[in-house]
């Protein structure tokens, strides 16, 4: 099985990365794209698991050490 | 008195605390690694600045798991001072022994430069010996030093007299110049409920002898000195 974790920065956290991207695309012309968050992806290897325990496993790994919950959210996706 | 000065893998700054400890302070230090789990019976407790794990996934996320930090969790437990210095602030913030979080640099620079900070607190063993409103000069050298806290916690910890350093200008005025990373509430450091785990982003071991810039730095030491001493701890 293999995990895929998405960790961005809670909306009401300010990203300055994702700011000073954004300002990048802007004053090269990308007037289309509006604001920018970066994050984080991780690819997890999970050895001989369902899916339900692979998920359980991501979401605690996720929550422990992958993500800092009090400035960062997570997504996961299991196949 | 006995420190025990933490390191992992990738402290940058346990020499220089030592130094200030041994050289300038006059009291004993012992180096303790990470993988240890016992802190040489020591009195207090310092976690000092660098790149522990090299900084990778967040600050400080990966050196809260070493062995060590479960006897430094108790050691606070029992009231134990605890300082955390940049990047140890960062492991005691991700190891949820003071609230909150680092951000990178509003301006995204790595800033290398001395700073003023107002002491705000005069009853924690690291600031015994300052006056409140004291201004002290003290470098920083950090790239993710913006503090961070949801709204509920910024208010419950400036309520309780929680916000110890405030970065400020060198009359003592909290502004937002005188911030070098964004902080919220120019925040320079924090302590625990019980006040005696202290972290904070400048550098006071840096910065305890005239002959490199300032001596500012040693209040911190000479507090927990003091303070321990009038506890009848040693």
């Amino acid at each position: 099985m293999k995990a895929k974790v998405f960790v961005t920065l809670k909306p009401s956290v300010f990203d300055p990365q994702g700011h000073t991207i954004a300002d990048a695309l802007h004053s090269m012309g990308y007037t289309g794209v509006g604001d920018v968050r970066q994050g984080k992806y991780f690819e997890l290897e999970l050895n001989s698991l369902s899916a339900d325990q692979a998920r359980a496993l991501a979401l605690e790994v996720a929550d422990k050490v992958l993500a800092n919950p009090v400035i960062e959210s997570y997504r996961i996706e299991v196949d | 008195m006995k420190f025990a000065i933490v390191v992992f893998p990738g402290s940058n700054c346990d020499h220089d605390a030592y130094h200030a400890v041994t050289q300038v302070l006059g009291q004993q230090a012992e180096l303790v690694w990470h993988k240890d789990t016992h802190l040489a019976g020591a009195d207090v407790v310092v976690l000092p600045g660098g790149f522990s794990h090299g900084d990778y996934l967040r600050t400080g996320a990966i050196a809260r798991f070493s062995p060590i930090m479960a006897s430094i969790a108790e050691f606070a437990r029992r009231g134990g001072p605890v300082l955390g210095i940049c990047n140890g602030f960062q492991i005691l913030l991700e190891a949820g022994l003071l609230p909150g979080a680092m951000l990178r640099n509003q301006d995204l620079k790595f800033h290398c430069e001395h700073v003023w900070i107002r002491v705000e607190q005069g009853d924690t063993p690291f600031t015994a010996r300052a006056g409140r409103g004291q201004v002290i000069r003290v470098p920083v050298a950090h790239g993710e030093g913006n503090y961070y806290a949801d709204p509920a916690v910024l208010r419950d910890l400036e309520a309780a007299g929680r916000v110890v350093f405030r970065y400020c200008d060198p009359q003592g005025n909290v502004t937002d110049a005188a911030n070098p990373n964004g902080s919220l509430n120019n925040i320079a450091g924090i302590c625990d409920e019980t006040r005696n785990v202290v972290g904070l982003m400048p550098h006071p071991e840096r910065a305890c002898e005239a002959a490199i810039g300032s001596a500012d730095g040693l209040l911190i030491f000479e507090s927990v000195v003091t303070s321990l001493a009038q506890q009848g701890a040693l």
